[in-house]
């Protein structure tokens, strides 16, 4: 990895995209938790990073964050080495955890949290402000955390995460607990950030979420980025121009899994998965099950949508 | 219900394997610490005084005497300092000279035969003027050991009757003589021939102390003028201070809050591993050192305040002398916070649950407080506990501040006690560092 002390031409740092990895592989003992990943976001971009649990997701984020030395590879923020004090101001994070402090207000953790990235006298102060004006939490200033609600909890962890401005934002799973309420504005505060020309990093576990806020799209899996694209082009690569189909039985029979695969579909439980490619197609599914003796519950046809997509390419539901 | 409750209760204990093992190991441990300390005393549960015997008289019953002091268990007597390489046959010690080193804490009481023992050693008083014509002992000493001139006080008596039969008996025939109102010649004679058998007991019974080596312990005690010598008992340091011991307690209790008050500073730092807080400070622009050092600068802040307010009290309500010594109370708190923060960074960097830190914790600090003076007063710890002590903080900050409110001792005295808690705090600070990188990188 390049070390942390060396610096990019300011040039140079302009033109770098905002993050780059090149060929990440980080194991624990046995286990290879990121298996050569490259990723390369534009900016501007809203980049959503999809995975199953343990998929090597949060590594990889670490890994960003410079909280993880991957065993090869590098990763490059707007040029410079993570870990670099470059790296570190461009670079903003929001945990899933709510990092903040639970006695202190508002204000003082936006200000602890400011000094810490090395604001202080006015640019902290209106850094502060800012925030507060982000995170509608402006009336709240004040306020303990302890006292706060969920959503505000969250929306606080997010603009401790800005404080200093970053180019780069890495949001890791910020709506984890909110009611619907907040979680529209948290999707209003991403969108804010976009609309600054801030870069994010998205991840999440609610596929709506994804295809709302972000324009590209990564899945990964046992270690590695199994697809990467807009959401069009995943479905399409995925699917073509073929339709989901999901078919209800009455009950399970051991060799619905064998019927299944005769008819190019899944089976799990009581439950099968296929596509066609014309409606047409489910007649000839109905027929054939009507003549081998399955009864047929409900059959539901829809357009291949993300959660399609990752349940095909990681046969996991993303929320499992 | 229950049952449900319990079974939680016992299932998180064990996944902290940690929490878990010092659960039943704290108390043994710290029994067996006790048992090991307080079993070395092998039946005598009071140590030996240190006493610095000075002989003024020379006479052979001031010998005798010297000699059974030296001689007796519960005193530890010296007659001289301990030889060093600079002086390797240091001179007995004078009156002045006993009295400078009890001064300094070197002993905590010296005993000075007076001239003219010899020619007038005992009185059965209380006969008018009797005790008055007698030459007295002196016993000076530092009353922060409130025990130590009492006993030997008490010794000086016993080993006046039991080294010197011979002056005894002559006392006593004189007295019985002039009582009855005088002895028959048979009588005297007979008790003539008794006298004679006395001297040479008395002088065989010193015969063997010739070889006692000079450095060796020598002992003294002294009680008051109705006794069968008359003794002046003299507190040399704190004669002129109010509340001797205040001190000494302000400083042992302070200590061991404040390694309690440390430690669960520490702990904030597992704390905020737990929330995520570390590793969102540890992203920005804030390195582990730094971290460390902001953490443990605060704790040392507020151990300095605790102990600050410890005095304060210690003046407003036990009418310490804190203002007259402001300056080596600055700087003993100063270092002693710093030694008692650092020790909490290390204790919570080799902790991982709060749980782990907690009984760690308190082991290591009552151990250390019992150990170094805070539970249990050092002038009643036998030899090899106290210098156990000198593995802890406490006994160096209670030497320390002993040195500034008792002693009235200038700063620069305060060198070993600064050099070794300053040294301890650097050490244990970097070894809090070392085992604090499992926050830093996986």
């Amino acid at each position: 990895m390049p070390s942390s002390t060396e610096t990019v031409n300011p040039t140079l740092r302009l033109k770098a995209p905002p993050l780059q990895v090149e060929s990440v592989v980080k194991r624990f003992g046995d286990v290879t938790a990121v298996a050569g990943v490259s990723l390369e976001i534009p900016a501007g971009a809203c980049f959503g990073l999809l995975g199953p649990n343990g998929a090597g997701k949060s590594t990889l984020i670490r890994s960003i964050m410079g909280r993880v030395r991957p065993d090869s590879g590098s990763i490059r923020i707007f040029g410079e080495p993570v870990g670099s004090t470059a790296a570190r101001a461009d670079l903003g994070w929001v945990p899933q955890e709510l990092a903040v402090y639970p006695l202190l207000t508002c204000r003082e953790n936006l200000h602890a949290f400011g000094r810490y990235e090395g604001l202080n006298g006015s640019a902290l102060d209106e850094a502060i402000a800012w925030c507060l004006d982000w995170a509608a939490l402006a009336d709240r200033a004040k306020s303990p955390v302890k006292t706060l609600s969920g959503g505000m909890k969250r929306r606080l962890n997010m603009a401790a995460g800005l404080i200093h401005r970053p180019r780069l934002v890495l949001l890791d799973e910020p709506t984890v607990g909110v009611d619907p309420q907040s979680r529209n504005r948290i999707f209003e505060m991403v969108e804010a950030l976009r609309a600054g020309g801030t870069t994010i990093i998205y991840t999440t576990h609610y596929m709506e979420e994804a295809e709302r806020l972000c324009d590209s799209i990564a899945i990964i899996d046992h270690g590695q980025i199994i697809a990467q694209g807009t959401k069009e082009a995943l479905v399409a690569h995925t699917f073509g121009s073929r339709s989901s189909v999901v078919m209800h039985f009455g009950a399970a029979r051991t060799d619905l899994a064998a019927w299944a695969a005769a008819h190019g579909a899944t089976a799990e439980d009581s439950v099968v998965h296929c596509s066609v490619e014309k409606p047409s197609e489910i007649a000839e599914l109905l027929d054939a099950a009507t003549r081998d003796g399955l009864e047929i519950l409900d059959v539901t046809m829809q357009r291949p949508n993300l959660e399609s997509v990752f349940l095909h390419l990681t046969g996991k539901e993303l929320r499992a | 219900m229950i049952g449900a409750i319990l079974q939680t209760s016992f299932r998180s204990l064990r996944r902290d394997r940690g929490a878990f093992v010092m659960s039943f190991v704290l108390p043994i441990g710290f029994f067996t610490i006790f048992g090991f300390v307080f079993g070395s005393m092998k039946g005598s549960s009071t140590p030996r005084v240190n006493v610095l015997v000075v002989d003024e008289d020379h006479s052979a019953a001031s010998r005798s005497l010297m000699r059974a002091l030296l001689r007796e268990p519960s005193l530890q007597a010296e007659t001289h300092a301990k030889p060093t390489k600079e002086n390797p046959a240091p001179a007995d010690y004078t009156a002045a000279t006993a009295e400078a080193a009890v001064r300094s804490g070197a002993a905590p009481a010296a005993m000075i035969i007076p001239a003219g023992f010899g020619a007038n050693p005992i009185s059965f008083g209380p006969e008018p003027g009797a005790g008055a014509a007698r030459p007295k002992f002196r016993i000076l000493h530092d009353s922060a050991d409130p025990v130590a001139a009492q006993v030997v006080a008490g010794m000086l008596q016993k080993v006046v009757m039991t080294s010197l039969p011979a002056t005894m008996a002559a006392a006593g025939s004189q007295y019985f003589d002039q009582q009855v109102g005088g002895l028959t010649p048979k009588q005297r004679q007979q008790m003539e021939s008794s006298m004679a058998f006395l001297r040479q007991l008395q002088n065989d019974g010193g015969a063997d102390s010739q070889d006692a080596p000079s450095g060796a312990p020598a002992n003294n005690s002294a009680s008051n003028s109705r006794g069968f010598v008359a003794v002046d008992i003299q507190d040399v340091v704190g004669a002129r201070k109010s509340n001797p011991m205040i001190a000494y307690y302000a400083a042992g209790v302070g200590v061991m809050f404040l390694l309690f008050t440390s430690g669960a500073a520490g702990a904030s730092l597992l704390d905020e591993s737990d929330s995520g807080a570390l590793d969102r400070v540890l992203s920005a622009r804030v390195t582990m050192t730094t971290l460390l050092l902001g953490k443990m600068t605060y704790s040392a802040m507020l151990a300095f305040a605790q102990l600050t307010l410890m005095f304060l009290w210690a003046w407003l309500i036990f009418k310490l002398d804190l203002f007259t010594h402001i300056p080596g109370f600055l700087v003993m708190t100063a270092v002693t916070a710093f030694a008692v923060s650092a020790y909490g960074m290390l204790l919570a960097s080799l902790t991982h649950t709060r749980g782990q830190l907690a009984a760690v914790s308190t082991l290591i600090v009552l151990t250390m407080s019992a150990v170094g003076g805070s539970m249990f007063p050092k002038f009643l710890m036998p030899d090899a506990m106290m210098k156990v002590g000198y593995f802890t903080f406490n006994s160096w900050a209670i030497s320390g501040y002993t040195k500034v409110f008792w002693r009235d001792e200038p700063i620069t005295s305060l060198g070993p006690e600064v050099a070794v808690l300053v040294a301890s705090g650097a050490v244990l600070f970097l070894l809090a560092r070392w085992f604090a990188r499992k926050w830093e990188y996986v």
